[in-house]
């Protein structure tokens, strides 16, 4: 939260990758946690005011999580995620594809690394994002699209909470 | 209603017609000419660029010349921009509950 934590975001038009970048104040096997257990991703993955909902998620090689993004209305919008390849506490990659409810994917998805790494308590995770299409960025924009203007709300008053202290 | 800007980013031959027209201003026959696809199906894609106004057309003595549109490019990024702010309300999120499990630890 403090503002000299990193923050970057890149989109790579030509290779169709989404690089992103964030440390956090909080140590390696803290945030390793946050994004590998469902109990603690479902408080964050989804930004308000939609919410995520992990059916199952079993984080082990060739293991997946079937989780959904609910909208304020109660749609909801299913996603599978399967897992590649896990190096506890430094990396772990796997695909994300949409879904139906009944866990049909649509492919093609998307294929993700995420790398994790700690430094004087704070930890810096890097992700890559490689999208066979477009199409498929356009449609994640357009299911938060709805929401947006909500989200963008509640970060403002976030930020104007965390300036005060 | 109008079509919309990703839809027809989505088509690669599309993406293609754009890379052309980038560097230069170009007639529907010379774009055909560097597509394997028939004029017909190159000529509904730049029907479709036109319609998204992702390419303007002008008349100069009797051919139509396609050019690309920066203004409608521009749209792009605002929206690679949303895709950002996603990320960043993410994160913002899960800055507060890594900030509550470290409390609850102590």
């Amino acid at each position: 939260m403090k503002n000299n934590l990193l923050f970057d975001f890149t989109v790579d038009k030509a290779t169709k990758t989404v690089v992103v970048n964030r440390e956090f104040a909080a140590g390696l096997p803290l945030v390793w946690d946050a994004f590998t257990k469902q109990e603690i991703l479902d408080q964050w993955w989804a930004p308000k005011p939609w919410t995520s909902k992990t059916k199952f998620m079993n984080f082990e090689v060739g293991g997946r999580r079937f989780f959904a993004m609910v909208s304020p209305e109660g749609q909801e919008r299913w996603s599978i995620q399967k897992f590649t390849s896990i190096t506890p506490k430094t990396n772990f990659k796997m695909t994300n594809a949409f879904a139906d409810k009944d866990e049909n994917p649509e492919l093609p998805g998307s294929e993700w690394d995420l790398n994790f790494s700690e430094q004087n308590g704070t930890t810096k995770v890097s992700i890559s994002i490689y999208n066979e299409s477009l199409d498929r960025l356009e449609k994640m924009i357009d299911g938060f699209r709805q929401g947006f203007t909500t989200t963008l709300n509640n970060l403002e008053k976030l930020l104007a909470t965390q300036s005060q202290k | 209603m109008r079509r919309d800007v990703f839809q027809a980013l989505a088509d690669p031959t599309r993406r293609a017609i754009l890379l052309l027209l980038a560097s230069q201003a170009m007639t529907p026959n010379a774009i055909a000419e560097e597509f394997h696809s028939s004029r017909q199906a190159v000529s509904k894609h730049i029907q479709m660029l036109s319609e998204c106004e992702l390419v303007k057309q002008e008349q100069k003595g009797r051919e139509i010349y396609y050019h690309i549109n920066a203004n409608k490019m521009k749209e792009i990024d605002k929206w690679v921009e949303q895709f950002k702010k996603i990320w960043e309300t993410r994160f913002n999120q899960l800055d507060k509950v890594l900030l509550t499990i470290k409390k609850q630890k102590k």
